[in-house]
Protein backbone atom coordinates (compact mmCIF):
# COMPACT_ATOMS: atom_id res chain seq x y z
CA UNK A 1 0.00 0.00 0.00
CA UNK A 2 1.24 3.52 -0.72
CA UNK A 3 1.84 5.60 2.31
CA UNK A 4 -1.16 7.83 2.58
CA UNK A 5 -0.89 9.03 6.15
CA UNK A 6 -3.34 11.93 6.27
CA UNK A 7 -0.80 14.44 7.48
CA UNK A 8 0.58 14.67 3.99
CA UNK A 9 -2.73 15.23 2.24
CA UNK A 10 -4.95 18.27 2.01
CA UNK A 11 -8.61 18.42 1.10
CA UNK A 12 -9.17 19.69 -2.44
CA UNK A 13 -12.84 18.78 -2.82
CA UNK A 14 -15.17 18.49 0.13
CA UNK A 15 -18.50 19.58 1.48
CA UNK A 16 -19.14 23.25 0.76
CA UNK A 17 -19.23 25.69 3.66
CA UNK A 18 -22.50 27.03 2.28
CA UNK A 19 -24.21 23.80 3.32
CA UNK A 20 -25.26 23.24 6.89
CA UNK A 21 -23.10 20.62 8.60
CA UNK A 22 -26.31 18.78 9.51
CA UNK A 23 -29.79 19.28 8.10
CA UNK A 24 -32.94 19.99 10.02
CA UNK A 25 -34.61 16.81 8.84
CA UNK A 26 -36.02 13.77 10.57
CA UNK A 27 -33.80 12.69 13.41
CA UNK A 28 -32.00 9.82 11.70
CA UNK A 29 -31.56 11.47 8.30
CA UNK A 30 -29.88 14.72 9.20
CA UNK A 31 -26.60 13.76 7.56
CA UNK A 32 -27.95 13.17 4.05
CA UNK A 33 -30.27 14.88 1.56
CA UNK A 34 -33.82 13.76 0.82
CA UNK A 35 -32.98 13.22 -2.85
CA UNK A 36 -33.10 9.77 -4.45
CA UNK A 37 -29.79 8.10 -5.30
CA UNK A 38 -28.38 9.65 -8.47
CA UNK A 39 -30.75 12.64 -8.49
CA UNK A 40 -29.43 15.62 -10.42
CA UNK A 41 -30.82 18.06 -7.86
CA UNK A 42 -28.13 17.02 -5.36
CA UNK A 43 -25.35 17.52 -7.88
CA UNK A 44 -26.72 20.94 -8.82
CA UNK A 45 -27.12 21.93 -5.16
CA UNK A 46 -23.42 21.20 -4.74
CA UNK A 47 -22.49 23.36 -7.72
CA UNK A 48 -24.51 26.26 -6.35
CA UNK A 49 -22.99 25.89 -2.89
CA UNK A 50 -19.47 25.66 -4.31
CA UNK A 51 -20.04 28.81 -6.37
CA UNK A 52 -21.33 30.70 -3.33
CA UNK A 53 -18.24 29.57 -1.40
CA UNK A 54 -15.83 30.51 -4.15
CA UNK A 55 -17.39 33.93 -4.71
CA UNK A 56 -17.37 34.60 -0.97
CA UNK A 57 -21.02 35.65 -0.84
CA UNK A 58 -22.51 33.19 1.64
CA UNK A 59 -23.37 35.97 4.09
CA UNK A 60 -25.47 37.85 1.58
CA UNK A 61 -26.94 35.04 -0.49
CA UNK A 62 -30.65 34.37 -0.42
CA UNK A 63 -32.04 31.22 -1.98
CA UNK A 64 -35.60 31.18 -3.24
CA UNK A 65 -36.81 27.59 -3.28
CA UNK A 66 -39.54 26.20 -5.51
CA UNK A 67 -42.31 23.66 -5.23
CA UNK A 68 -41.12 20.29 -6.49
CA UNK A 69 -38.56 17.74 -5.38
CA UNK A 70 -36.18 20.55 -4.49
CA UNK A 71 -38.67 22.30 -2.22
CA UNK A 72 -36.33 21.85 0.77
CA UNK A 73 -33.49 24.12 -0.32
CA UNK A 74 -33.76 25.60 3.16
CA UNK A 75 -32.77 22.30 4.74
CA UNK A 76 -29.41 22.42 3.07
CA UNK A 77 -28.16 25.89 2.16
CA UNK A 78 -26.76 27.85 5.06
CA UNK A 79 -27.83 31.15 3.49
CA UNK A 80 -31.03 33.19 3.64
CA UNK A 81 -33.93 31.05 2.48
CA UNK A 82 -37.43 31.74 1.24
CA UNK A 83 -39.71 29.08 -0.19
CA UNK A 84 -42.03 30.45 -2.85
CA UNK A 85 -45.45 29.33 -4.04
CA UNK A 86 -45.38 27.08 -7.10
CA UNK A 87 -43.76 28.91 -10.04
CA UNK A 88 -43.55 32.25 -8.24
CA UNK A 89 -39.87 32.13 -7.29
CA UNK A 90 -38.78 34.76 -9.86
CA UNK A 91 -41.37 37.21 -8.54
CA UNK A 92 -40.31 36.53 -4.95
CA UNK A 93 -36.66 36.82 -5.97
CA UNK A 94 -37.42 40.15 -7.64
CA UNK A 95 -38.92 41.53 -4.46
CA UNK A 96 -36.04 40.30 -2.34
CA UNK A 97 -33.38 41.59 -4.72
CA UNK A 98 -34.99 45.01 -4.92
CA UNK A 99 -35.52 45.38 -1.22
CA UNK A 100 -32.06 44.02 -0.36
CA UNK A 101 -29.85 45.53 -3.00
CA UNK A 102 -26.73 43.89 -1.59
CA UNK A 103 -28.30 40.44 -1.57
CA UNK A 104 -27.27 37.73 -4.00
CA UNK A 105 -30.58 36.15 -4.91
CA UNK A 106 -30.80 32.73 -6.49
CA UNK A 107 -34.09 31.38 -7.78
CA UNK A 108 -33.91 27.57 -7.90
CA UNK A 109 -36.69 25.97 -9.93
CA UNK A 110 -37.74 22.76 -11.62
CA UNK A 111 -39.18 22.56 -15.13
CA UNK A 112 -42.75 22.07 -13.95
CA UNK A 113 -42.36 24.99 -11.58
CA UNK A 114 -40.66 27.33 -14.04
CA UNK A 115 -42.04 26.39 -17.43
CA UNK A 116 -45.63 25.43 -16.60
CA UNK A 117 -47.32 27.18 -13.69
CA UNK A 118 -44.55 29.78 -13.43
CA UNK A 119 -44.13 30.60 -17.11
CA UNK A 120 -45.38 34.16 -16.69
CA UNK A 121 -43.15 34.96 -13.73
CA UNK A 122 -39.94 33.81 -15.38
CA UNK A 123 -40.76 35.57 -18.64
CA UNK A 124 -41.32 38.93 -17.00
CA UNK A 125 -38.45 38.67 -14.54
CA UNK A 126 -36.16 37.94 -17.49
CA UNK A 127 -37.70 40.71 -19.54
CA UNK A 128 -37.21 43.19 -16.72
CA UNK A 129 -33.62 42.06 -16.48
CA UNK A 130 -33.84 41.52 -12.74
CA UNK A 131 -30.40 41.13 -11.26
CA UNK A 132 -31.01 37.56 -10.13
CA UNK A 133 -29.62 34.15 -11.02
CA UNK A 134 -32.09 31.44 -11.98
CA UNK A 135 -31.08 27.80 -11.77
CA UNK A 136 -33.56 25.95 -13.97
CA UNK A 137 -33.48 22.21 -13.38
CA UNK A 138 -34.98 20.50 -16.40
CA UNK A 139 -35.69 16.83 -15.83
CA UNK A 140 -38.45 16.73 -18.45
CA UNK A 141 -41.11 15.67 -15.95
CA UNK A 142 -43.04 16.58 -12.79
CA UNK A 143 -41.14 14.36 -10.42
CA UNK A 144 -42.45 15.25 -7.01
CA UNK A 145 -46.03 14.50 -7.94
CA UNK A 146 -45.17 11.17 -9.50
CA UNK A 147 -44.36 11.77 -13.15
CA UNK A 148 -46.93 13.87 -15.00
CA UNK A 149 -45.84 15.46 -18.27
CA UNK A 150 -44.20 18.88 -18.12
CA UNK A 151 -44.00 21.41 -20.95
CA UNK A 152 -40.43 20.10 -21.35
CA UNK A 153 -41.38 16.42 -21.71
CA UNK A 154 -39.83 15.02 -24.87
CA UNK A 155 -41.88 13.95 -27.87
CA UNK A 156 -42.65 10.29 -27.41
CA UNK A 157 -41.70 10.36 -23.71
CA UNK A 158 -44.13 8.42 -21.55
CA UNK A 159 -45.50 9.98 -18.41
CA UNK A 160 -48.57 9.35 -16.29
CA UNK A 161 -50.44 11.96 -18.33
CA UNK A 162 -48.97 10.89 -21.70
CA UNK A 163 -49.13 7.11 -21.24
CA UNK A 164 -48.54 6.47 -24.93
CA UNK A 165 -45.80 9.06 -25.21
CA UNK A 166 -46.06 12.80 -25.75
CA UNK A 167 -47.57 13.64 -29.10
CA UNK A 168 -47.04 17.03 -30.70
CA UNK A 169 -50.59 16.99 -32.01
CA UNK A 170 -52.09 16.46 -28.56
CA UNK A 171 -49.67 18.03 -26.10
CA UNK A 172 -47.62 20.35 -28.27
CA UNK A 173 -43.86 20.41 -28.62
CA UNK A 174 -41.30 20.50 -25.80
CA UNK A 175 -40.90 24.08 -24.62
CA UNK A 176 -37.42 25.52 -25.19
CA UNK A 177 -37.25 27.96 -22.33
CA UNK A 178 -33.66 29.06 -22.81
CA UNK A 179 -34.17 29.74 -26.52
CA UNK A 180 -37.41 31.63 -25.80
CA UNK A 181 -35.84 33.84 -23.15
CA UNK A 182 -32.85 34.43 -25.38
CA UNK A 183 -35.09 36.42 -27.72
CA UNK A 184 -35.43 39.07 -25.01
CA UNK A 185 -33.10 42.05 -24.87
CA UNK A 186 -32.59 42.20 -21.13
CA UNK A 187 -30.97 38.92 -19.99
CA UNK A 188 -27.21 39.04 -19.62
CA UNK A 189 -26.53 35.32 -19.62
CA UNK A 190 -28.46 32.22 -20.64
CA UNK A 191 -26.82 28.86 -21.02
CA UNK A 192 -28.08 25.30 -21.19
CA UNK A 193 -25.82 22.70 -19.64
CA UNK A 194 -26.29 19.04 -18.77
CA UNK A 195 -25.33 16.42 -16.25
CA UNK A 196 -24.89 13.76 -18.94
CA UNK A 197 -21.20 12.93 -18.40
CA UNK A 198 -18.06 14.22 -16.71
CA UNK A 199 -17.38 16.84 -19.33
CA UNK A 200 -20.93 18.21 -19.19
CA UNK A 201 -20.86 18.24 -15.40
CA UNK A 202 -17.67 20.27 -15.27
CA UNK A 203 -19.19 22.76 -17.74
CA UNK A 204 -22.41 22.92 -15.69
CA UNK A 205 -20.45 23.89 -12.59
CA UNK A 206 -18.68 26.63 -14.55
CA UNK A 207 -21.93 28.00 -15.93
CA UNK A 208 -23.59 28.11 -12.51
CA UNK A 209 -20.62 29.92 -11.09
CA UNK A 210 -20.67 32.39 -13.96
CA UNK A 211 -24.38 33.08 -13.52
CA UNK A 212 -23.87 33.93 -9.87
CA UNK A 213 -20.70 35.88 -10.54
CA UNK A 214 -22.51 38.09 -13.06
CA UNK A 215 -25.05 38.93 -10.38
CA UNK A 216 -22.27 39.77 -7.94
CA UNK A 217 -20.92 42.12 -10.61
CA UNK A 218 -24.38 43.67 -10.97
CA UNK A 219 -24.74 42.75 -14.65
CA UNK A 220 -28.37 41.59 -14.63
CA UNK A 221 -30.48 38.52 -15.26
CA UNK A 222 -28.90 35.09 -15.71
CA UNK A 223 -30.52 31.72 -16.25
CA UNK A 224 -28.72 28.41 -16.33
CA UNK A 225 -30.83 25.54 -17.57
CA UNK A 226 -29.48 22.21 -16.38
CA UNK A 227 -30.61 18.96 -18.03
CA UNK A 228 -30.81 16.81 -14.96
CA UNK A 229 -31.44 13.12 -14.36
CA UNK A 230 -34.40 11.85 -12.38
CA UNK A 231 -33.65 8.13 -12.15
CA UNK A 232 -36.72 7.41 -10.05
CA UNK A 233 -39.44 8.74 -12.32
CA UNK A 234 -37.56 7.86 -15.48
CA UNK A 235 -37.32 4.33 -14.06
CA UNK A 236 -33.63 4.00 -14.87
CA UNK A 237 -30.49 3.25 -12.94
CA UNK A 238 -28.59 6.42 -11.97
CA UNK A 239 -25.90 5.67 -14.55
CA UNK A 240 -28.43 5.00 -17.33
CA UNK A 241 -30.30 8.16 -16.41
CA UNK A 242 -27.08 10.14 -16.65
CA UNK A 243 -26.44 8.75 -20.12
CA UNK A 244 -30.04 9.42 -21.16
CA UNK A 245 -29.40 13.10 -20.53
CA UNK A 246 -26.50 13.05 -22.95
CA UNK A 247 -27.78 10.59 -25.53
CA UNK A 248 -31.48 11.46 -25.67
CA UNK A 249 -32.41 14.67 -23.86
CA UNK A 250 -29.66 16.69 -25.40
CA UNK A 251 -31.05 16.00 -28.89
CA UNK A 252 -34.20 17.94 -28.02
CA UNK A 253 -32.41 20.46 -25.81
CA UNK A 254 -29.04 21.32 -27.36
CA UNK A 255 -26.45 22.57 -24.92
CA UNK A 256 -24.74 25.88 -25.33
CA UNK A 257 -24.59 29.56 -24.52
CA UNK A 258 -27.63 31.38 -25.91
CA UNK A 259 -26.80 34.80 -24.52
CA UNK A 260 -23.70 36.25 -22.93
CA UNK A 261 -23.78 40.02 -22.91
CA UNK A 262 -21.38 40.49 -20.02
CA UNK A 263 -18.96 42.41 -22.21
CA UNK A 264 -21.58 44.95 -23.30
CA UNK A 265 -23.04 45.49 -19.88
CA UNK A 266 -22.10 48.13 -17.42
CA UNK A 267 -22.42 47.01 -13.84
CA UNK A 268 -25.45 48.53 -12.13
CA UNK A 269 -24.35 51.45 -9.92
CA UNK A 270 -23.92 50.40 -6.30
CA UNK A 271 -27.28 50.65 -4.58
CA UNK A 272 -27.82 53.78 -2.56
CA UNK A 273 -28.97 53.48 1.00
CA UNK A 274 -32.72 53.03 1.42
CA UNK A 275 -34.49 56.29 2.39
CA UNK A 276 -35.32 56.72 6.04
CA UNK A 277 -38.91 56.61 7.19
CA UNK A 278 -38.78 60.33 7.88
CA UNK A 279 -37.75 61.08 4.29
CA UNK A 280 -40.56 59.07 2.72
CA UNK A 281 -43.39 61.66 2.77
CA UNK A 282 -41.11 64.18 1.10
CA UNK A 283 -40.01 61.65 -1.55
CA UNK A 284 -43.63 60.71 -2.20
CA UNK A 285 -44.68 64.34 -2.43
CA UNK A 286 -47.09 64.17 0.52
CA UNK A 287 -47.86 67.62 1.91
CA UNK A 288 -47.34 68.22 5.64
CA UNK A 289 -51.00 68.79 6.41
CA UNK A 290 -51.89 65.41 4.85
CA UNK A 291 -49.52 63.44 7.04
CA UNK A 292 -51.15 61.07 9.50
CA UNK A 293 -50.83 62.23 13.04
CA UNK A 294 -49.19 58.85 13.78
CA UNK A 295 -48.47 58.11 17.42
CA UNK A 296 -50.27 61.30 18.35
CA UNK A 297 -52.03 59.72 21.30
CA UNK A 298 -49.60 56.93 22.05
CA UNK A 299 -50.82 54.51 24.65
CA UNK A 300 -48.74 54.50 27.75
CA UNK A 301 -47.99 51.43 29.80
CA UNK A 302 -46.90 48.08 28.56
CA UNK A 303 -49.97 45.90 29.01
CA UNK A 304 -50.01 43.34 26.25
CA UNK A 305 -52.45 44.22 23.50
CA UNK A 306 -53.60 41.73 20.90
CA UNK A 307 -57.01 42.61 19.53
CA UNK A 308 -58.23 40.42 16.68
CA UNK A 309 -61.46 41.42 14.99
CA UNK A 310 -63.32 40.01 12.01
CA UNK A 311 -65.99 42.20 10.44
CA UNK A 312 -68.38 40.68 7.92
CA UNK A 313 -71.40 41.86 6.02
CA UNK A 314 -72.78 42.72 2.63
CA UNK A 315 -71.21 45.28 0.33
CA UNK A 316 -72.37 48.77 1.26
CA UNK A 317 -72.79 48.00 4.97
CA UNK A 318 -69.55 49.75 5.88
CA UNK A 319 -67.61 46.63 6.77
CA UNK A 320 -64.31 47.85 5.40
CA UNK A 321 -64.67 51.37 6.82
CA UNK A 322 -65.39 49.99 10.29
CA UNK A 323 -62.15 48.02 10.06
CA UNK A 324 -60.23 50.97 8.73
CA UNK A 325 -61.33 53.30 11.51
CA UNK A 326 -60.32 50.67 14.04
CA UNK A 327 -56.91 50.14 12.45
CA UNK A 328 -56.27 53.85 11.91
CA UNK A 329 -57.10 54.52 15.57
CA UNK A 330 -54.64 51.80 16.53
CA UNK A 331 -51.95 53.51 14.46
CA UNK A 332 -52.78 56.81 16.08
CA UNK A 333 -52.31 55.16 19.46
CA UNK A 334 -48.83 54.05 18.46
CA UNK A 335 -49.69 50.36 18.14
CA UNK A 336 -48.91 47.84 15.44
CA UNK A 337 -51.94 47.27 13.21
CA UNK A 338 -53.00 45.28 10.19
CA UNK A 339 -56.15 45.67 8.10
CA UNK A 340 -56.86 43.04 5.52
CA UNK A 341 -59.96 43.40 3.36
CA UNK A 342 -61.24 40.21 1.85
CA UNK A 343 -63.73 40.48 -0.93
CA UNK A 344 -64.09 38.66 -4.16
CA UNK A 345 -66.35 39.49 -7.03
CA UNK A 346 -68.87 40.41 -4.30
CA UNK A 347 -67.24 43.81 -3.86
CA UNK A 348 -70.42 45.56 -4.98
CA UNK A 349 -72.97 43.27 -3.38
CA UNK A 350 -72.83 39.96 -1.58
CA UNK A 351 -70.54 39.33 1.36
CA UNK A 352 -67.32 41.03 2.17
CA UNK A 353 -65.25 40.92 5.29
CA UNK A 354 -62.10 42.26 6.77
CA UNK A 355 -59.52 41.24 9.31
CA UNK A 356 -58.14 43.76 11.80
CA UNK A 357 -55.33 43.14 14.24
CA UNK A 358 -54.05 45.64 16.77
CA UNK A 359 -51.12 44.65 18.90
CA UNK A 360 -48.34 46.13 20.92
CA UNK A 361 -45.73 43.79 19.45
CA UNK A 362 -45.05 42.86 15.84
CA UNK A 363 -47.95 41.19 14.02
CA UNK A 364 -46.99 37.86 12.49
CA UNK A 365 -49.92 37.53 10.11
CA UNK A 366 -52.73 39.86 9.10
CA UNK A 367 -55.15 36.93 8.99
CA UNK A 368 -57.63 36.69 11.81
CA UNK A 369 -58.57 33.03 11.88
CA UNK A 370 -60.01 32.98 15.41
CA UNK A 371 -61.39 36.43 16.17
CA UNK A 372 -61.81 37.73 19.68
CA UNK A 373 -64.64 39.89 18.35
CA UNK A 374 -66.84 39.10 15.37
CA UNK A 375 -68.96 41.89 13.94
CA UNK A 376 -71.66 40.35 11.76
CA UNK A 377 -73.87 42.70 9.78
CA UNK A 378 -76.37 40.02 8.86
CA UNK A 379 -77.24 36.37 9.33
CA UNK A 380 -75.27 34.86 6.41
CA UNK A 381 -72.14 36.61 7.67
CA UNK A 382 -72.80 35.38 11.19
CA UNK A 383 -73.22 31.82 9.99
CA UNK A 384 -70.05 32.01 7.97
CA UNK A 385 -67.85 32.97 10.91
CA UNK A 386 -69.61 32.26 14.21
CA UNK A 387 -67.76 29.01 14.86
CA UNK A 388 -64.41 30.74 14.46
CA UNK A 389 -64.89 33.05 17.46
CA UNK A 390 -62.56 32.07 20.24
CA UNK A 391 -63.88 31.13 23.70
CA UNK A 392 -64.26 34.25 25.82
CA UNK A 393 -64.89 36.26 22.66
CA UNK A 394 -67.79 38.43 21.53
CA UNK A 395 -70.25 38.46 18.65
CA UNK A 396 -71.83 41.81 17.76
CA UNK A 397 -74.80 40.94 15.60
CA UNK A 398 -77.04 43.20 13.54
CA UNK A 399 -80.51 41.62 13.76
CA UNK A 400 -83.67 41.51 15.79
CA UNK A 401 -83.02 38.09 17.14
CA UNK A 402 -79.85 36.09 17.48
CA UNK A 403 -80.34 32.65 15.86
CA UNK A 404 -80.59 30.18 18.74
CA UNK A 405 -78.46 27.55 17.02
CA UNK A 406 -75.57 30.02 16.81
CA UNK A 407 -75.35 30.42 20.57
CA UNK A 408 -72.22 28.94 22.05
CA UNK A 409 -70.98 28.41 25.53
CA UNK A 410 -68.30 30.94 26.41
CA UNK A 411 -69.03 33.33 23.56
CA UNK A 412 -70.93 36.49 24.51
CA UNK A 413 -73.41 38.12 22.20
CA UNK A 414 -74.73 41.64 21.65
CA UNK A 415 -77.58 41.26 19.17
CA UNK A 416 -79.54 44.41 18.27
CA UNK A 417 -81.18 45.84 15.16
CA UNK A 418 -78.30 48.28 14.66
CA UNK A 419 -79.53 49.36 11.24
CA UNK A 420 -82.86 50.51 12.75
CA UNK A 421 -81.10 52.22 15.64
CA UNK A 422 -78.91 54.09 13.17
CA UNK A 423 -81.91 55.05 11.09
CA UNK A 424 -83.46 56.58 14.17
CA UNK A 425 -80.28 58.59 14.74
CA UNK A 426 -80.41 60.08 11.26
CA UNK A 427 -78.95 57.62 8.73
CA UNK A 428 -79.04 53.84 8.63
CA UNK A 429 -75.55 53.80 7.15
CA UNK A 430 -74.18 54.68 10.59
CA UNK A 431 -75.04 51.15 11.83
CA UNK A 432 -71.42 50.14 11.38
CA UNK A 433 -70.29 52.95 13.69
CA UNK A 434 -72.71 51.94 16.44
CA UNK A 435 -71.26 48.46 16.21
CA UNK A 436 -67.75 49.92 16.23
CA UNK A 437 -68.67 51.68 19.48
CA UNK A 438 -69.50 48.30 20.99
CA UNK A 439 -66.18 46.86 19.80
CA UNK A 440 -64.28 49.81 21.31
CA UNK A 441 -66.07 49.38 24.60
CA UNK A 442 -65.15 45.68 24.66
CA UNK A 443 -61.54 46.21 23.69
CA UNK A 444 -61.08 49.30 25.85
CA UNK A 445 -57.56 49.89 24.62
CA UNK A 446 -57.88 52.76 22.22
CA UNK A 447 -57.96 56.32 23.56
CA UNK A 448 -61.01 58.35 22.51
CA UNK A 449 -58.82 60.99 20.88
CA UNK A 450 -57.40 58.31 18.59
CA UNK A 451 -60.89 57.31 17.43
CA UNK A 452 -61.72 60.95 16.76
CA UNK A 453 -58.50 61.46 14.86
CA UNK A 454 -59.09 58.32 12.79
CA UNK A 455 -62.65 59.36 11.94
CA UNK A 456 -61.60 62.84 10.86
CA UNK A 457 -58.87 61.37 8.69
CA UNK A 458 -61.05 58.76 7.00
CA UNK A 459 -64.51 60.26 6.90
CA UNK A 460 -63.62 63.89 6.19
CA UNK A 461 -67.20 65.25 5.76
CA UNK A 462 -67.85 67.04 9.10
CA UNK A 463 -71.56 66.19 9.08
CA UNK A 464 -70.72 62.49 8.90
CA UNK A 465 -67.95 62.76 11.48
CA UNK A 466 -70.45 64.26 13.89
CA UNK A 467 -73.03 61.52 13.23
CA UNK A 468 -70.40 58.79 13.47
CA UNK A 469 -69.12 60.10 16.78
CA UNK A 470 -72.64 60.04 18.19
CA UNK A 471 -73.14 56.55 16.75
CA UNK A 472 -69.94 55.30 18.39
CA UNK A 473 -70.98 56.80 21.72
CA UNK A 474 -74.34 55.07 21.36
CA UNK A 475 -72.63 51.74 20.66
CA UNK A 476 -70.50 52.08 23.78
CA UNK A 477 -73.58 52.83 25.81
CA UNK A 478 -75.48 49.83 24.39
CA UNK A 479 -72.66 47.51 25.29
CA UNK A 480 -72.42 48.90 28.82
CA UNK A 481 -76.17 48.41 29.21
CA UNK A 482 -75.94 44.87 27.99
CA UNK A 483 -73.14 44.15 30.47
CA UNK A 484 -75.14 45.75 33.28
CA UNK A 485 -78.13 43.58 32.42
CA UNK A 486 -75.80 40.55 32.48
CA UNK B 1 4.51 -3.17 3.29
CA UNK B 2 6.00 -1.69 0.14
CA UNK B 3 6.86 1.61 1.70
CA UNK B 4 9.35 2.34 -1.03
CA UNK B 5 6.54 3.02 -3.54
CA UNK B 6 5.78 6.69 -4.28
CA UNK B 7 2.62 7.76 -2.47
CA UNK B 8 -0.48 8.37 -4.62
CA UNK B 9 -1.22 11.93 -5.67
CA UNK B 10 -4.77 11.58 -4.47
CA UNK B 11 -6.72 10.06 -1.65
CA UNK B 12 -10.41 9.52 -1.25
CA UNK B 13 -12.67 9.48 1.78
CA UNK B 14 -16.20 8.20 1.38
CA UNK B 15 -18.72 8.56 4.18
CA UNK B 16 -20.61 5.32 3.93
CA UNK B 17 -23.48 6.61 6.03
CA UNK B 18 -24.12 9.48 3.59
CA UNK B 19 -23.46 7.53 0.37
CA UNK B 20 -26.62 6.16 -1.25
CA UNK B 21 -24.83 3.87 -3.64
CA UNK B 22 -25.94 5.53 -6.89
CA UNK B 23 -22.67 4.42 -8.50
CA UNK B 24 -22.09 7.63 -10.46
CA UNK B 25 -18.61 8.10 -8.97
CA UNK B 26 -17.62 4.57 -9.93
CA UNK B 27 -18.62 5.31 -13.51
CA UNK B 28 -16.94 8.73 -13.50
CA UNK B 29 -13.53 7.87 -12.05
CA UNK B 30 -10.97 7.90 -14.89
CA UNK B 31 -8.53 5.41 -13.28
CA UNK B 32 -11.52 3.38 -11.96
CA UNK B 33 -10.38 3.21 -8.38
CA UNK B 34 -13.83 3.25 -6.76
CA UNK B 35 -15.94 0.16 -6.25
CA UNK B 36 -19.28 -0.85 -4.72
CA UNK B 37 -19.43 -2.61 -1.39
CA UNK B 38 -21.24 -5.88 -0.89
CA UNK B 39 -22.20 -4.82 2.61
CA UNK B 40 -25.34 -2.74 3.16
CA UNK B 41 -25.08 0.33 5.34
CA UNK B 42 -27.47 1.27 8.14
CA UNK B 43 -29.96 2.64 5.58
CA UNK B 44 -29.91 -0.43 3.40
CA UNK B 45 -27.70 0.93 0.64
CA UNK B 46 -24.62 -0.68 -0.85
CA UNK B 47 -22.06 2.09 -0.80
CA UNK B 48 -19.10 3.18 -2.85
CA UNK B 49 -15.62 2.60 -1.44
CA UNK B 50 -12.12 3.57 -2.47
CA UNK B 51 -10.11 0.61 -3.62
CA UNK B 52 -7.18 2.04 -1.71
CA UNK B 53 -4.74 3.17 -4.36
CA UNK B 54 -4.49 4.92 -7.69
CA UNK B 55 -6.44 8.13 -6.99
CA UNK B 56 -5.12 11.14 -8.89
CA UNK B 57 -7.14 13.71 -6.94
CA UNK B 58 -8.86 14.86 -10.14
CA UNK B 59 -12.05 15.51 -8.15
CA UNK B 60 -14.51 14.25 -10.76
CA UNK B 61 -16.12 11.77 -8.38
CA UNK B 62 -16.88 14.62 -5.99
CA UNK B 63 -18.54 16.64 -8.72
CA UNK B 64 -20.81 13.90 -10.03
CA UNK B 65 -21.85 12.74 -6.55
CA UNK B 66 -25.25 14.17 -5.58
CA UNK B 67 -24.54 14.11 -1.85
CA UNK B 68 -22.91 17.21 -0.39
CA UNK B 69 -20.49 15.48 1.95
CA UNK B 70 -20.32 11.82 0.94
CA UNK B 71 -17.02 12.21 -0.91
CA UNK B 72 -13.94 14.15 0.14
CA UNK B 73 -10.97 14.27 -2.20
CA UNK B 74 -7.53 14.91 -0.79
CA UNK B 75 -4.31 15.67 -2.59
CA UNK B 76 -0.73 15.01 -1.67
CA UNK B 77 0.62 18.19 -0.20
CA UNK B 78 3.95 18.71 -1.89
CA UNK B 79 5.12 22.21 -2.78
CA UNK B 80 5.27 21.43 -6.50
CA UNK B 81 1.76 20.01 -6.64
CA UNK B 82 0.23 22.58 -4.37
CA UNK B 83 0.66 25.28 -7.00
CA UNK B 84 -1.77 23.72 -9.48
CA UNK B 85 -5.27 25.06 -8.97
CA UNK B 86 -7.83 22.68 -7.48
CA UNK B 87 -10.19 23.67 -10.33
CA UNK B 88 -8.09 21.69 -12.78
CA UNK B 89 -10.22 18.66 -13.38
CA UNK B 90 -9.49 15.83 -15.75
CA UNK B 91 -12.51 15.72 -18.01
CA UNK B 92 -12.18 12.17 -19.19
CA UNK B 93 -15.65 11.50 -20.46
CA UNK B 94 -17.32 8.35 -19.29
C1 LIG C 1 -50.26 25.67 -6.82
C2 LIG C 1 -49.82 24.27 -6.87
N1 LIG C 1 -50.19 23.49 -7.92
C3 LIG C 1 -49.78 22.20 -7.98
C4 LIG C 1 -48.99 21.68 -7.01
C5 LIG C 1 -48.56 20.23 -7.10
N2 LIG C 1 -47.17 20.08 -7.48
C6 LIG C 1 -46.22 19.88 -6.55
S1 LIG C 1 -44.71 19.64 -7.23
C7 LIG C 1 -45.33 19.81 -8.79
C8 LIG C 1 -44.47 19.67 -10.02
C9 LIG C 1 -43.03 19.86 -9.79
O1 LIG C 1 -42.33 19.56 -10.95
P1 LIG C 1 -40.94 20.22 -11.27
O2 LIG C 1 -41.00 21.68 -11.11
O3 LIG C 1 -40.51 19.71 -12.61
O4 LIG C 1 -39.97 19.71 -10.12
P2 LIG C 1 -39.35 18.27 -9.85
O5 LIG C 1 -40.19 17.64 -8.81
O6 LIG C 1 -39.36 17.52 -11.15
O7 LIG C 1 -37.96 18.55 -9.38
C10 LIG C 1 -46.70 20.05 -8.76
C11 LIG C 1 -47.54 20.21 -9.96
C12 LIG C 1 -48.62 22.52 -5.93
N3 LIG C 1 -47.85 22.09 -4.94
N4 LIG C 1 -49.04 23.80 -5.88
S1 LIG D 1 -37.99 11.78 -7.86
FE1 LIG D 1 -36.43 12.38 -9.33
S2 LIG D 1 -36.14 14.61 -9.07
FE2 LIG D 1 -37.24 13.83 -7.28
S3 LIG D 1 -35.64 13.40 -5.75
FE3 LIG D 1 -36.03 11.48 -6.84
S4 LIG D 1 -34.55 11.45 -8.52
FE4 LIG D 1 -34.66 13.56 -7.75
S1 LIG E 1 -10.63 12.00 -7.30
FE1 LIG E 1 -10.65 11.30 -9.45
S2 LIG E 1 -9.18 9.61 -9.48
FE2 LIG E 1 -9.65 9.98 -7.33
S3 LIG E 1 -11.32 8.57 -6.91
FE3 LIG E 1 -12.29 10.53 -7.46
S4 LIG E 1 -12.64 10.32 -9.67
FE4 LIG E 1 -11.18 8.70 -9.12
Amino acid sequence: MPDSSLAEYEVVRGKARSFYPRYERKEELQHQTHFCPGCGHGTIHKMVAAAIDELGVQDRSIMVGPVGCSVFTYYYFDVGNVQAAHGRAPAVATAIRRSRPHGIVISYQGDGDLSAIGSAEILHAANRGENITVIFVNNAIYSMTGGQAAPTTLLGQKSTTTPNGRSAAREGYPLHVSELLATLDAPVYIERVGLGDNRQIVQAARAIRRGIEYQVRGLGFSLIEVLSPCPTIWKMSPVDAQHWVRDVMEKTFPLGVFVDRAHDRLPAPPPSAAPTLADLPHLLGVADQDLPEGHAHALSGDLPVDLQVRIAGFGGQGVLLLGEVLAEAGLDAGLEVSWLPSYGPEMRSGTSNCHVRIARGAIDSPLVATPGVLVAMNEPSLRKFDLSVRPGGWVIYNGDEFPADCRRQGVRVLALPFTRLADAMGDKRAANMIMLGAVLEIAAILPRQSIGAALRRLVKNPRWVELDERAIARGRELLRQALAEG
Amino acid sequence: MTDEKKPDRGLLRIDDEECKGCGLCIEACPPRVISMSERLNHFGYRTAFYKGSGCTACGVCFMVCPEPGAITVLRLATPALATSAPETVACASN
